[in-house]
């Protein structure tokens, strides 16, 4: 076909802006500047950073504060949505992947179209998974219920419905985002600029880790 | 147009026609950058009104004010306020100029309104958020100012709200069950609104330069909202978590901050092991940095307009813009300073004590180089310009009471006196604000495109400038003296023979107050009846003074501009015989 879909697989990055004449005035080479979109992203992960830094800082001096902690076992549910977050990462990384390649295609009709429902097919997996995952976090909240452990039973159970709270809202952000980018892939069968989607990406995998973050720090601190 | 290279400019959005996206729920950063100011206005006439009520009862604890007991019968019985009450107007006053005006003003409307334009961009690089911004600011106001007519009336925690006081509930005292909640709601909410702009104006900054817009050409003024906006970033995002406690605390029954064994109206807390200094280090990580989201805009400001004025380049700007940035990361290791007597660890105090004083190296520097870019100018001494040097004097005014209030040994005689009130006035609000006239005056011709009345405007600034001295000044002595604060009245007490000085000050306040009227009346009468303003009516270098007055829509009239030059070109060989270089303009001979 003269087209080699695996190089354009691993070439996703978007193309070079072309060079703008400015009477020598400046340099032409590539601007260093990333797109707004990856950007915003990255500030605005900053500030969550800040905000988890500080509900952590908060837990640990609360903690020290008086000897009322109560330790508890962090539901089991837990591992598992942990491993649906990470495989909603691997299916997003997927669904980015086949999308990104979609415009390099677009003179291969067939495997362009293939690439996109694809993507589309790996974007609604991570939507699934997504929600998934904020569903077995609320069972995890109805087995510490259960138990009587309540919002306002000790402060170790309130750091633990603050922490996953204050995460799965920020979730629900991403899938906001998640539900946002398919449908203007959708629209766009497939040709919407991607570089939304890389930002995207870099939120969820950052909630990833947030995550992972939260859930380790709650394990050693519960 | 100026600008003798441009090309053209993609267009993020088009114009819109119907009202309602043109004027309230606009996208352009232009008119969002007005909303902010006009909301700031709003404000700060609340705020003023409400620090002349406090200042009447101070001096004349028995006077009657009539409309008082309209707002509020219980707090203010025959119009004369309960203790109780005066201390949820002083809430109310330190929260709307904190929040709504010191960070709106200075910060949200300029920087709206002219980073974009400084930095040779057709918008925000988030138009939406920016809308979004302005308007969860606007509701966490609406939410605010609703406590005045709850049944038990705003908080009368402070703008600071104290822990375990604001989060115990309605058992404490009056304004602490709704109205205390409102106030929480209404910062949360306020948070969510500044981390949208902050974020705007990082990425805006980082990516929608011009061509040729080297981060060392950008104005200083653009250099001050960046880094408030990281400072603004990093704080927003503490204090939202806290308020988010304090919330859960007060509706949820935890006790993140409620300790136990507190017994208030006969009641036993039904609470345990909270810790009120969590509070407070969660608060003043983000109120001490607060300080400088409110001072570092008009700094910038100042510098961008000073050399307008003395038509010479400001002295190191390298340095000033050094300065910020240092300033901005020393912001944050500072915030025990505001604690010394809070019964925190002494060691502690002394950690606090030395970034403190440290932070005053970077704040000496700006000084230094603003008021040593006057010396030897030909000074052009027009409304603008005299709020400059205002600035300049009222900054070192308050900074110097900073270097006592740094030590923990001086701190803990001085703390919660008027010393600290009139420390704090000055450096940080009266500084703010004069940044916040001089910008005015300033940059009213572009965004109106008529000119202020420069008469009106220098009886503004000296009924200002005089009056604020006498305001605040002598509130050092109170303070050296004991005079503490938060006190309703000092009748029948020991600091009654002080009594005298405050109503010195109450006359100083509602005169200065009236002088405000003055500027309220050129910002009404110029809009409509002032002289059109030209493009550049001051003969500046920096980009919004390259097109038209008011810009248009997408603010270059369809082109981008290319940056040639830094901002600093003034004193210089210019074309026509003028002796300015702007920076869009072919850079200058050797």
């Amino acid at each position: 076909m003269g087209i080699d879909i695996q190089q354009a697989l691993h070439d996703v990055q978007a193309p070079e802006p072309p060079s703008v004449d400015t009477g020598g005035l400046i340099s032409t080479k590539k601007d260093p500047r990333p797109e707004r979109s990856e950007t915003g992203v990255w500030v605005g992960i900053s500030a969550i950073i800040m905000t988890f830094a500080a509900f952590t800082s908060a837990m640990i001096v609360r903690q020290g504060a008086t000897a009322d902690w109560r330790h508890f076992e962090l539901p089991k549910l837990l591992y598992v949505n942990t491993l649906i977050l990470l495989a909603s990462s691997a299916t997003l990384g997927i669904a980015s992947k086949r999308l990104s390649a979609v415009g390099r295609l677009a003179t291969a009709q067939e495997q362009s179209k293939k690439m996109y429902s694809e993507g589309m097919t790996w974007l609604h997996v991570t939507l699934g998974l997504g929600v998934l995952f904020v569903v077995g976090q609320f069972l995890a909240w109805r087995i510490l219920v259960a138990q009587g452990l309540l919002l306002s039973t000790n402060p170790s159970s309130s750091f633990f419905y603050v922490f996953t709270a204050m995460h799965a809202a920020h979730l629900l952000g991403g899938l906001g985002g998640l539900i946002y980018m398919i449908r203007k892939f959708g629209r766009t069968n497939g040709t919407a600029r991607t570089t939304g989607l890389r930002a995207m990406c870099t939120y969820w995998h950052f909630m990833d880790g947030l995550w992972l973050y939260l859930f380790l720090i709650l394990l050693v601190r519960i | 147009m100026h600008d003798v290279s441009s090309q053209p400019a993609t267009h993020q959005h088009t114009a819109p026609t119907g009202f309602i996206r043109k004027y309230v729920f606009s996208l352009d950063h232009k008119v969002i950058g007005k909303q902010y100011y006009g909301l700031a206005l709003v404000a700060v006439l609340v705020g003023m009104v409400l620090s002349w009520l406090l200042r009447i009862h101070l001096a004349y604890p028995s006077w009657h004010i009539p409309f008082l007991s309209k707002i509020s019968a219980s707090g203010a019985p025959n119009g004369v306020m309960t203790p109780e009450y005066y201390l949820s107007l002083l809430t109310m006053h330190g929260t709307l100029m904190v929040f709504f005006v010191l960070t709106n003003a200075p910060f949200a409307a300029f920087g709206n309104y002219f980073l974009p334009i400084q930095i040779g961009a057709e918008d925000m690089a988030f138009p939406r958020f920016n809308m979004m911004s302005f308007w969860t600011t606007f509701l966490a106001f609406v939410v605010m100012m609703a406590s005045f007519f709850v049944a038990d009336g705003p908080p009368i925690s402070g703008w600071t709200a104290y822990a375990p006081l604001s989060a115990v509930g309605g058992d404490a005292g009056p304004g602490l069950a709704l109205g205390q909640d409102l106030w929480a709601i209404s910062i949360a909410i306020f948070c969510v609104g500044s981390l949208l702009g902050a974020l705007n104006f990082i990425a805006t900054t980082l990516d929608l330069r011009t061509k040729g817009m080297l981060l060392a050409r950008m104005p200083y003024s653009t250099w001050a909202w960046f880094v408030t906006s990281v400072i603004a970033l990093l704080a927003f995002a503490v204090l939202l978590p806290a308020c988010i406690l304090l919330i859960l605390d007060r509706v949820a029954g935890t006790s993140f901050f409620i300790p136990g064994g507190l017994v208030l109206s006969d009641k036993l807390q039904p609470h345990s092991g909270g810790s009120p200094l969590l509070w407070q280090h969660l608060f003043w990580f983000f109120g001490h940095p607060e300080v400088y989201i409110a001072v570092l805009p008009s700094i910038g400001i100042i510098a961008t307009i000073l050399p307008v004025f003395t038509r010479k380049p400001l002295l190191g700007p390298r340095a000033l813009i050094g300065s910020m940035i240092a300033i901005g990361f020393l912001s944050y290791m500072v915030w025990g300073h505001h604690m010394f007597v809070s019964g925190m660890n002494p060691f502690s105090a002394t950690l606090f004590s030395v970034p403190t004083l440290v932070i005053t190296i970077p704040a000496t520097i700006m000084t230094l180089l603003l008021t040593a870019s006057v010396y030897g100018s030909k000074m052009r001494f027009e409304t603008p310009a005299l709020f400059c040097l205002g600035f300049i004097s009222v900054f070192i005014s308050g900074g110097i009471s900073g270097f006592y209030l740094a030590q923990p040994s001086l701190d803990t005689y001085l703390h919660a006196t008027y010393f600290v009130v009139a420390h704090f006035h000055f450096v940080m609000a009266v500084a703010s604000l004069f940044g916040v006239f001089a910008g005015t005056y300033f940059w009213f011709p572009k965004m109106f495109g008529r000119m202020m009345n420069e008469t009106l405007g220098k009886w503004h600034f000296w009924l200002t400038f005089v009056g604020v001295y006498c305001v605040f000044m002598p509130m050092h002595y109170l303070g050296l003296v004991g005079n503490v604060r938060r006190y309703s009245a000092f009748v029948d007490d020991y600091l009654a023979p002080l009594i005298p000085v405050h109503k010195f000050i109450t006359v100083a306040a509602l005169l200065t107050g009236a002088a405000q009227l003055i500027f309220f009346w050129n910002l009404i009468w110029s809009r409509f009846k002032g002289p059109i303003a030209p493009e550049n009516p001051w003969e500046a270098t920096s980009l919004e003074w390259s097109t038209t007055s008011p810009p248009p829509f997408d603010n270059f009239g369809g082109k981008h501009p290319v940056v040639q030059n830094g901002p600093n070109e003034y004193g210089v060989e210019g074309a026509d015989g003028t002796d300015y270089v702007m920076q869009s303009a072919a850079p200058r001979r050797a």
